[in-house]
This record gives structure tokens, sequence and C-alpha cells, in this order.
């Protein structure tokens, strides 16, 4: 038995430090690559030594923000999926198809018709459009009455809830030609044309989220076989689901508010680390944060890359490389009840 | 006008894993066929098969001589009627027009409701004593009563053939026993019946041709006094037992060996 | 056993007219030429439905006399007969057709909606899970952006992309033929996918160009006229008689895969001729209107909940489904300080949908 344990945690501990290069390497073509492609060592050299030449601004205004909103949004949107998939026992569960990014798209295009447009005040209305988004879906497609949500229950009710969202959004785009040409760019969902001022507003309510999740770890994985189960193990369902659902918000408000809708991240990355890892948390949460960011990361590369001179928002590259993974998933494995 | 049913080396698969290998299964006309087995088994994946649900990997299933899947599926509705594990009832139907579904394989755009559809739902809802339900939803009613009314859907069908999968799974027992009764009734008016039971007890009691299943193929089939051994039992199920004749009935009654405990 | 049973059998007298079905609790049966024909019928539905055909008519009424220009109700008549001068050009070239279009276009989106609710059983399906309405738009706005097309050509393209994504979305969540719970999650999928390039390309674009795309991608009755009427009557005439077919259908569907097939239907013929029929529908309605949202989702359980029957019925959806779409143009038109597309209304609409969708469910639990 302990022979077993020992080969698993070998595993994962490979796993561990795999994701960690992977994602070394995804920051560092993050900051190299592009409409006009850095060597690595050329990088460096600026990243301490910034010498006021064109390429130094590539770098520093360009490339570092860029990198530092892809890790950071990444890792949000990883630990959100990670840990709405644990609470809702459900592996196909995602903010972005709950309905928690269009709560928190709506609330920001809402601010913006009533001119709030300073990256602050986005992110408090994120956050708030974000959980409200969530508690409705929750209610209208959730458990009723003890029974357990099928999971395209709670897909259908986020399906619904974005739509009567979306029309909101709609009217109020149509109103003020101005909220429209904002809304526009920020839905795609991009690393591009933000600054590190948006890390600096987002930072605290994003590493509150983080912290959070990450402390739920070994809650969640007592409450994996049932709230009963969960209860006899001495936790209180109530809390962490409570819990829970704040840090999800918190996680989703700030990286929708940073970096626009990102789709289908907190879908595949914790659906692929729980493959390789199996269903313990301590694990799936904090490899969740790392291998999500690579992930963005790659996306945004490849976005810069797949159409150059032109560049393809991370927004899209996600949709598109996150859709199969779901058909794919979808069709393996069939969808438990 | 005897119907038989006939598995002819049928191989029935999902997907890429295969239950059932080569089976032949030659269904004795107007018996109360039951088929038993430890779980996973194939029981169900054959019941399914028999019925049509399932297209076979290789072999076919033969009713009156002609294969099953290569009839149109609305023929094969009015000789073969089957009562599934997974039925759905729309939110507030009533009984007497859940019943009347099962006239479906006999109407059609221009004839919605003949007087023969009239008489058979009738008929069926009468023979499992479900007439003074006939307004009530069928939501509203206790286990019991809404697998009656699922059968009844089946007799409205009027086939000669049924295949029931585990007719008595979720009901208590006095409701079990109630569902067999009736089984049996319909039994001596002439009908086929192939079931699906988990009863070894209730299978013995009512079968006519009892058919004992494991691993996908048939380890045993016969009348159930001829069958049912305490060997039987040990090799298939992997019971230690004695097989001892019921009281009531005197059809084969297994009996678990005692465990010796260590104190 | 029961001896009644000659006695019951003879309730129904051939030939008579609504004589009470007395095994179907809720309907009748009209039989004619001896019994060789027989057609069900509900009470209930046929009183819900003129009803509601009654305040179509009402609605229709209400569109031809509002607007900035004022037609009296006397003069309305002479204005539909051939009355020359700005009241009969009003009304017959502006606002009659636009009613009538918002009738036809709530009536597909309705049947659409209700074919969906009942092929994944589950009263939140509806058009989007096959992925046309996201297709649809990312071929509209690609046909906007890129090329600049309007009129008959942009609903070409439109349908072109509507219909391409809903035979992949078919194509991959079937599974030995049949449909599933997969169909829910592959067409989200694939909606996102769409969505993604459908915003990308408005980003891509000048605002103004980007404001066309996206009153488009709204849903509106905005300028629709008689060659849209004839699509819509043209739809109707073909696709009625599926319809009828599909609602026998409809009624095996519903009782579960396994069920359905014992009794006779072929179930996979029965899935493909429901699916296409369905995109069939929403198929006309989004040519002509764009996409509107909650009509295919709200229409068919309001209907349900009116009948007060088992099932959602087609033809009631219908009539629900035009009735609706007419109100919220008539509202989204005059009711705000501007008119408003039609599909601004039909979301808020659903959001007041889903909010009592809420309060019942709370209740319940």
């Amino acid at each position: 038995m302990t022979e077993t344990r020992a080969r698993v945690a070998v595993g994962r501990t490979t796993l561990l430090v795999g994701v960690a290069a992977l994602l070394l390497i995804a920051v560092v073509l993050s900051v190299a690559v592009g409409a006009r492609s850095l060597p690595p060592w050329l990088v460096w050299q600026l990243l301490w030594h910034p010498d006021g030449s064109a390429d130094a601004a590539i770098v520093h205004e360009l490339r570092v923000p860029r990198t530092a909103l892809g890790l950071a949004a990444g890792a949000a949107l990883g630990l959100s999926g990670a840990l709405l998939q644990s609470l809702t026992r459900n592996p196909l569960a995602d903010p972005g198809l709950l309905g928690v990014n269009a709560g928190a798209a709506a609330a920001v295009v809402v601010g913006l018709a009533l001119g709030l447009t300073q990256v602050r005040a986005q992110v408090w209305l994120a956050v708030l459009g974000a959980g409200l988004a969530a508690v409705v879906v929750h209610l209208v497609g959730g458990q009723a009455a003890g029974r357990r949500a099928a999971p395209e229950r709670l897909v259908l009710a986020g399906a619904a809830v974005s739509a009567a969202l979306m029309a909101g959004v709609w009217g109020l785009t149509l109103l003020d030609p101005d909220v429209l040409d904002r809304y526009r760019f920020w839905t795609v969902g991009s690393l591009a044309g933000r600054d590190l001022a948006v890390l600096g507003q987002v930072g605290p309510v994003l590493a509150a989220g983080l912290v959070l999740g990450l402390l739920l770890a070994g809650p969640l994985n007592a409450m994996a076989l049932g709230e009963d189960t969960g209860r006899a193990l001495g936790v209180r369902p109530g809390v962490v689901r409570g819990a829970t659902g704040l840090a999800v918000t918190l996680l989703c408000g700030a990286a929708t508010a940073a970096v626009g809708p990102l789709a289908f991240v907190g879908l595949a990355v914790p659906h692929a680390v729980r493959s390789c890892t199996g269903p313990d948390d301590r694990w799936v949460l904090p490899l969740s944060v790392l291998a999500a960011p690579a992930l963005v990361l790659l996306a945004d590369v490849l976005g810069r890359v797949a159409v150059a001179p032109a560049e393809l928002p991370v927004g899209v590259v996600t949709a598109f490389l996150g859709a199969p993974v779901l058909i794919a998933l979808v069709r393996r494995r069939g969808v438990a009840p | 006008m005897t119907h038989h049913l006939v598995a002819s080396d049928l191989t029935l698969a999902y997907d890429r894993r295969v239950v059932i290998e080569n089976l032949d299964l030659a269904v004795p006309p107007e018996s109360f066929t039951v088929v038993v087995g430890p779980n996973a088994c194939g029981k169900s994946t054959l019941l399914r098969g028999l019925a049509r649900l399932l297209a076979p990997r290789s072999g076919a299933v033969l009713l009156d001589g002609r294969a099953v899947h290569t009839m149109a599926t609305r023929e094969v509705a009015r000789r073969i009627g089957l009562l599934p594990q997974s039925a759905l009832a729309p939110d507030q139907i009533s009984v007497a027009d859940l019943v009347a579904r099962g006239r479906y394989p006999h109407q059609s755009l221009l004839r919605q409701w003949s007087a023969a559809d009239e008489v058979a739902v009738a008929t069926a809802m009468a023979l499992t004593d479900v007439t003074d339900l006939a307004d009530r939803p069928v939501d509203e009613l206790s286990g019991g009563q809404r697998q009656r009314v699922w059968l009844a859907l089946v007799l409205a069908q009027e086939t000669p053939v049924l295949l029931l999968d585990e007719p008595t799974t979720f009901l208590d027992i006095a409701h079990q026993v109630e569902v067999l009764d009736l089984l049996a009734d319909l039994h001596e008016q002439g009908r086929t019946l192939v079931a699906v039971l988990h009863d070894l007890n209730q299978a013995a009691r009512y079968a006519t041709h009892l058919v004992v299943m494991t691993h996908g193929a048939i380890a045993a089939q016969g009348p159930p006094g001829e069958v049912l051994t305490a060997a039987l039992v040990a090799e298939v199920f992997g019971l230690p037992c004695r097989v001892v004749p019921d009281p009531v009935t005197g059809t084969p009654m297994v009996v678990p060996e005692a465990r010796v405990r260590v104190r | 056993m029961s001896a009644d049973v000659g006695q019951r059998a003879s309730a129904g007298a051939p030939g008579a007219l609504g004589a009470p079905g007395s095994l179907l609790a809720q309907g009748r049966v009209l039989r004619l030429a001896g019994g060789r024909l027989s057609l069900r019928w509900r009470p209930r539905a046929v009183v819900v439905g003129g009803t509601v055909l009654a305040l179509a008519a009402g609605l229709v009424l209400l569109a031809l006399v509002l607007g900035d220009f004022a037609v009296p109700l006397d003069q309305v008549w002479g204005a539909l007969t051939g009355a020359e001068g700005p009241a009969g050009t009003v009304v017959r070239e502006l606002r009659l057709p636009r009613a009538l279009a918002a009738l036809g276009v709530g009536a597909a989106l309705a049947v659409s909606g209700a074919l969906f609710q009942t092929l994944v059983r589950n009263p939140l399906g509806s058009p989007e899970l096959i992925g046309f309405t996201q297709g649809a738009s990312a071929g509209a706005v690609a046909g906007i952006v890129v090329v600049g097309l309007t009129g008959g050509a942009l609903a070409l393209s439109a349908l072109g992309g509507g219909v391409l994504t809903a035979v992949a979305v078919y194509l991959l969540a079937v599974r030995r033929g049949l449909l599933g719970a997969r169909l829910v999650l592959v067409g989200i999928g694939i909606g996102a996918m769409l969505n993604a390039v459908t915003w990308w390309l408005l980003t891509r674009a000048e605002l103004a160009t980007a404001r066309t795309a996206t009153v488009w991608l709204v849903g509106s009755l905005n300028a629709k006229g008689w060659d849209d009427v004839t699509l819509l009557v043209g739809a109707l005439v073909v696709l009625g008689p599926l319809a009828l077919v599909a609602g026998r259908a409809l009624r095996l569907v519903e009782l579960g895969d396994d069920v359905a097939r014992a009794l006779g239907l072929g179930l996979r013929r029965a899935q493909l001729l429901l699916v296409a029929l369905a995109v069939a529908a929403v198929a006309v309605g989004v040519a002509v209107a764009g996409p509107v949202p909650f009509i295919a989702l709200v229409a068919p359980q309001v209907a349900r909940r009116l009948v007060r029957g088992p099932g959602i019925g087609l033809g009631t959806s219908a009539l629900v489904g035009a009735v609706l779409l007419l109100a919220a143009d008539l509202l989204a038109q005059h009711v705000p300080p501007t008119a408003l597309p039609v599909g601004v209304m039909t979301g808020l609409l659903g959001g007041v949908y889903l909010g009592w969708l809420l309060r019942r469910d709370g209740r319940r639990t």
C-alpha cells in the first residue's frame, strides 16, 4: 500500500515539476515572441537593465504587462474552475458556461453606461455581477427538493441566464454607441492594450480569492463524497459552499474585469489536471493555478503568431482550443447523470 | 397461435465491450420464462437484444422465423411488448392518457382513436386494476400503482409476447407479489412472457422456464425444479446454500447456509 | 375483472362529433366515415387556441392604429381595403406586414423551441442548443463586416452559417444514431466558439458597421415587408404538414427512448425529422428577424401551462409565440423613449420568465 502511495506521490511531483516548467516556458515565450520576436537573452537583459530603446519599450510596456495579466487571469480562472467542479461534483462546470462571466460582463456594461470606466469600479462591478449571476443560475438550474442537479440542467440554466443578461447588454449598447465601442473590445477577452495599473487594481481581490480558494482544498476533499459524508468528517457544508462561492466570484470577477471574459480556461485545465492526478483537491487546485496561466499565455502567443501581423485576441483562441476539448470529453466519457 | 422468439448465435456488445457472445436461446412458446443471474451477467442486455433495442453485433433474434431487425419497428411493436426500467411519465399526464399511448402501433395520422383502441385500453386497465385511477395524474401514484399503469400501457399494445426488465425493482414486497401474480394471470391467458428478475425465489416460484446466466452465457435452463440446485447456485452466484421445496407452492427455494462465526 | 368493457366501447357512436372518449380523460374523438377516420382533439386546447387567436387579431388592430401617424379606428377598414392617402400607405405597406411578420416569426420560433424542449426533455431547451443561432449570427456578422451584405444576401449568409453549424453539432452529438444529453454540451461548446468569432469580427469593424451588425444580432422587425410575410406563409405551408406528423412522434419521444422504440417509433428517423423541422422553423424566423431571444424558450412553456396538458403542443406553442412576439414588438416600439428592436424587449421578457421560474422552484423546495 505504501509502495503505491509512494509511486503516486512521485508521479504527482513529476507532474508538478513538469507543469511548472511548462509555465516557465510559456512565460518566456510570452515575453519573447510577437510581431517582433526578441531573443530570450536580450529580453533577460532588457528586463533588468532597461536602456530606453524601442526593444526595451516593447518588453516593458507591452510584453511584461501582458504576461503578468495572463499569469494573474489564468491562475484566477483555473482555480475558480477547479473549485466549481469540486463543489458541484460536476466535471463540466465552468464559470463561463454557468453564466458567471456573463454576469460580470453585464455588470461592467451597466457601469460603462453609467460612466464608470475606471478599472477599480469595473472590478467591483464585475465581482458583484459574477456573484449575482452565479446565485441566479444555481437557483434556476440547481438542486430542487434535494435532488442533485444534472450537469446539463445547470448548463442550460447558465445559458438561459447569460441570454437574459446579454439582452440587457444589447439594449444598453444600442442606446449609447460609446458603450458599444468600449464593450465590443472588452468582451472578446484580450491581454493587449491594458497596462500594469490594471493589475494593481485587480490584484488584491485576486489575491484574496486565490488564498481563500487554496485553503478550501481540504474541506472540498471532505465533501467530495457528498454533504452528509462531509458533515461526518467535521466539515460544515453550508460554510464551505458559501466560501467556495465567494472565492469563485472574487476570482472570476477580478479576472473578467482585468482581461474580459475568457472562455473554457476554467473548464479544460482542471479537467485535464484531474485526469492526471485524481480527484484530490490538494493537488488539483494548486496544479490548476500553475497550469491555467500556461494555457492562457500559450494561447496568447498563438494569437500573436497565427495571423501575424494581425492579432487574435486570447479569448478567441481559448474558445477555439477549449470547445474541441469539451466536445472530445463529452464524446469520450459520456455525460454522467 | 404460438409465437416463437429465438436468439440464434447472438452476440451483443456496447461499443467495444462484448457482453454476450454466440448465445442461443429458444423461448418456449406460451411460457413464463424468467432470466436470472448475478450482476453484470448480461441478462438486461439479452432482454434489450430480444426487444430490438440493441442491434446484434452478429447472429440474430428471430420472431416466427424472421429476423427481428429486418422487420419494421411498428410490426415488431405489434408482436413484442417491452416494459423497460427507464420509463418516463410526462408531467401531469393522467393514467388513462398514458395507457392510451400504448395503442400507437395500431394507430396512424388519420386513425387516431378507433373503437378497437377504446376496447384495448379498457381491457388493459381492467386487467391491471387501475380503472378507478383513470383520471388521476400518474405522478401522484404510489410505486406499485405506477408499475401497474406502465404494465397497462404495455398490455394495451395487445402483443402476444411480453418482455419485462426487472418489473419488481423499487417495489415493496406486497406490491412485488401483486405484480408477479398479475404476470402469472397474463401468462395463463395465453401470452409468452420473458422477465428478468433478481430474486431467485420469486423466479423459481413463478417461472415455467428458468434461464440462469453468468458472464454473458447461459449456465442452465429448464423448469425451475430441475435447474435450481444448490450446486448451480454455488457455482453461478458464489453462495453456499440449500435448496428446499417452498412450503406453499413446492417450487425450489434457496436458503443460504449459515456462516461459521468465529467468536 | 370488469364486465362493463362493452358499455364503455359503445360510448363513442360513429359519426358523432365530440363523442366523449371516455377513456381519454382529457380529450374527445371525432369519428367519420364509419370509424375509418378518427381524430383526437382536446376541448381545452381549442378554447385556449381560439382565445389566443382573438388576442392576436386584437393586437394586429392595435398595431395598425398606433404610431407616430395615428390612424383612427374608423379609418382602419378603409385603409386596409385600398383607400388612397397616407393612412392607407402606412397601414398597408408598413404596419400590417410588420405585424404579420411578427406573428409568423413568433410562431416559427415557438415551434422550434417546443421541439427542442421535447427532444432534450428539459423545459430550458431552445434552438441555441444545436448552435443554429450562434452559427447564423456568425454568418450574418461576417456578411455585414467583411462583405457589407444586406437584405436577402444577408439572410442567406446567416442561414448558411446556421445550417452548417446545426449539421456539425448534430453529427458530433449523435451517438449510435441517437441524440442524448450530449447535444446540450456539444451545442454550447460550438456555440461558444462561434460567439468568439462573432465578437471578434465586431472589433475589426468600424463603429458604424459594428452598430448595424449589433442591431441585427439583437433581433429586429424593422422594415419588414410583404416579401418577408410571403416567406413566412410559404414556410407555414411547407412545414405545417410536417409539424402534424411530428406531433404524433413527440407524444412518444416524451416517454423515453426505450418506450418510444418499444411502441414502434423509428426513433433515429423521428429524431432526425424533429431536429430538421426545428432547424427549419428557427431558420425561417432568423432569416426574417435575426436571432430574437427567448420566444423559443418561453412560448412553449406558457402554452403548456395554459392548456394544462401533458407534453408540449406545437399548435398552441405557435399561437402563443406569435402573440408574445407581436406584443413585445408593440411594447418595444411605443414604450421606450426611442423605439428599440424587439430583441431587447424579449430579452427582458426572458429575464422576467427566469425570475418567475426561480420563485416557483424556490417555493417547491
